[in-house]
């Protein structure tokens, strides 16, 4: 029988939450890495029991972690003992992330927007999201904050900057959001593997067609209207992307303002906002087997930045967009005043396809079919930075 | 020399060992010798005591020894004799506001 195994990062550890294909009941295990802050956790496609998660700490920096167990015992690659051929040094530093400034490989690091408008120079501060590969267990790709995507091959043991992104030429005009100037979205290609999408806030989206070498933005039909020129070719703050791998070409979007949709590879977007309650929101997500419902959950703004009117409700439209119908059975309607972070959503591969998402008060939500009713799996971890699945056969 | 570090709850917790660890470190012994074999015994210590690159203390960690302050010392600085023959441990510590 499947099981699912839902990675969720939080404020102060990772906790694993796994189920039969019933959903009905779950274990909970962690923290893991109690007290650090776990901006994201994700399992290899090619190998479920490979997870990687991103270990952070403003005192203590970065640290990358490696599962081969499913979540049970953790390494940090490369880091164990000292190789005497190198000097007593490690082989491969792998919780280094250096911008690659190299004149054979690399792009001068120039400078971005600061908040005042003046350049500011990169600064390497932590890694908000992995993407591991579709195929090779070894491969991941980390989007980190000052913007910028490296990969490894070797597991997490070390990393290399894609400097064609951060050296794209409009480096300058990208530009902080209020959680930092953060690549927070990395999308792969089933389709197509020299294909990715990636989003920055704020700076907006960019896909290659080269497998990293170079990338180009594709923004064109956002509009912002708190930048000077609301449709520029750069400088949006787009939250979060989601595809139904079974139509790569179609890409949803929740932007700091808008619910965005491209159907060209994100050549070109429309709004598909329509009747949801607010503008403003973080996650989206696409059902697993029906690649027009897709889900968002309003969220009040510019300031409050949590649920409006009290009442926590994720919008589910059937429709591609445009078409919203909120979904709350199961879900607090009162007194309610909680955040969902842009990473914190997520949908499993089972028949019915389950959709799961954490809150900034500690709960995290469960729909064993597609929202139709919900119920929390645990309700008091800490702040939910993000939420992964994995569907196990 | 046998050096004895002690270390912030969280890096223990890293680096999988107790309150405090010792080195053995050939003269002279400065913050920098001291910090390079800390590493070099515990790798995943790298970069979260120093940035990867400018080898430049983070930011809110410091260095205390003999009830010194030496997190602005230069690292060529020897560290005090009591720290050298094991006597006193060199204390890095995470800085942590009150209230």
């Amino acid at each position: 029988m499947s099981k699912v195994r839902v990675l969720v990062g939080t404020r102060k550890g990772a906790f694993i939450l796994t189920s039969d294909g019933k959903r009905e009941k779950w274990d909970v295990t962690g923290p893991h890495f109690a007290g650090w802050e776990m901006y994201h956790l994700k399992g290899s496609p090619a190998d479920p029991n490979r997870i990687y998660a991103s270990q952070t700490s403003g005192w203590f920096g970065q640290v990358i972690q490696r599962s081969n167990d499913g979540g049970k015992t953790w390494e940090s690659p490369g880091g164990g003992m000292p190789d005497p051929a190198a000097g007593g040094w490690p082989p491969k530093p792998s919780n280094k992330f250096v911008y690659d400034t190299s004149a054979e490989t690399g792009k001068p690091l120039t400078t971005h927007q600061w908040y005042d408008g003046t350049q500011h120079p990169w600064e390497f501060k932590r890694v908000w999201h992995l993407e591991p590969s579709l195929t090779d267990p070894d491969t991941v790709y980390a989007g980190v904050e000052d913007a910028a995507i490296f990969r490894s091959t070797d597991g997490g043991s070390s990393w290399h900057e894609l400097p064609g992104l951060r050296g794209h030429g409009t480096g300058p005009k990208w530009q902080p959001g209020a959680g930092g100037m953060c690549l927070h979205t990395i999308i792969l290609d089933p389709s197509n593997p020299k294909r990715m999408f990636i989003a920055i806030s704020a700076a907006g989206a960019f896909r290659t067609d080269d497998g990293g070498k170079t990338w180009k933005p594709i923004n064109q039909g956002l509009h912002s209207q708190y930048i000077p020129d609301p449709k520029a070719e750069i400088g949006h703050c787009v939250h979060h992307m989601a595809m139904n791998g079974k139509r790569p070409n179609v890409l949803f979007m929740q932007k700091h303002w808008d619910i965005m949709r491209s159907d060209d590879a994100g050549d070109s977007w429309k709004e598909v906002s329509g009747n949801v309650p607010t503008d403003f929101g973080f996650v989206i997500d696409v059902h697993a087997h029906e690649p027009d419902t897709i889900y968002v959950v309003p969220i009040k703004s510019d300031s409050e930045h949590f649920v409006p009117e009290g009442k926590l409700r994720v919008y589910r439209s059937r429709t591609g967009g445009n078409e919203w119908e909120p979904l709350t059975n199961g879900l607090p309607q009162k007194d309610c005043y909680v955040n969902v972070l842009r990473d914190a959503m997520a949908v499993d591969s089972l028949d019915k396809c389950g959709i799961y998402f954490g809150t900034t008060g500690g709960q995290v939500y469960a729909s064993a079919d597609a929202g139709d009713s919900w119920a929390p799996i645990v309700r008091d971890l800490p702040a939910v930075y993000s939420v992964e699945v994995q569907t196990i056969s | 020399m046998t050096v004895r570090v002690e270390l912030p709850q969280h890096l223990r917790t890293l680096a999988q060992v107790g309150r405090e660890v010792q080195l053995d470190i050939p003269a002279p012994v400065t913050l920098r010798s001291v910090l390079d074999a800390l590493e070099a015994a515990y790798p995943v210590l790298r970069g979260t005591i120093r940035d990867h690159v400018t080898q430049q203390r983070r930011a809110f960690l410091r260095f205390f020894a003999c009830q010194e302050d030496l997190s602005h010392e230069s690292p060529e600085t020897p560290l005090p004799d009591a720290v050298v023959s094991g006597k006193e441990p060199l204390l890095i510590i995470g800085a942590i506001a009150g209230g």
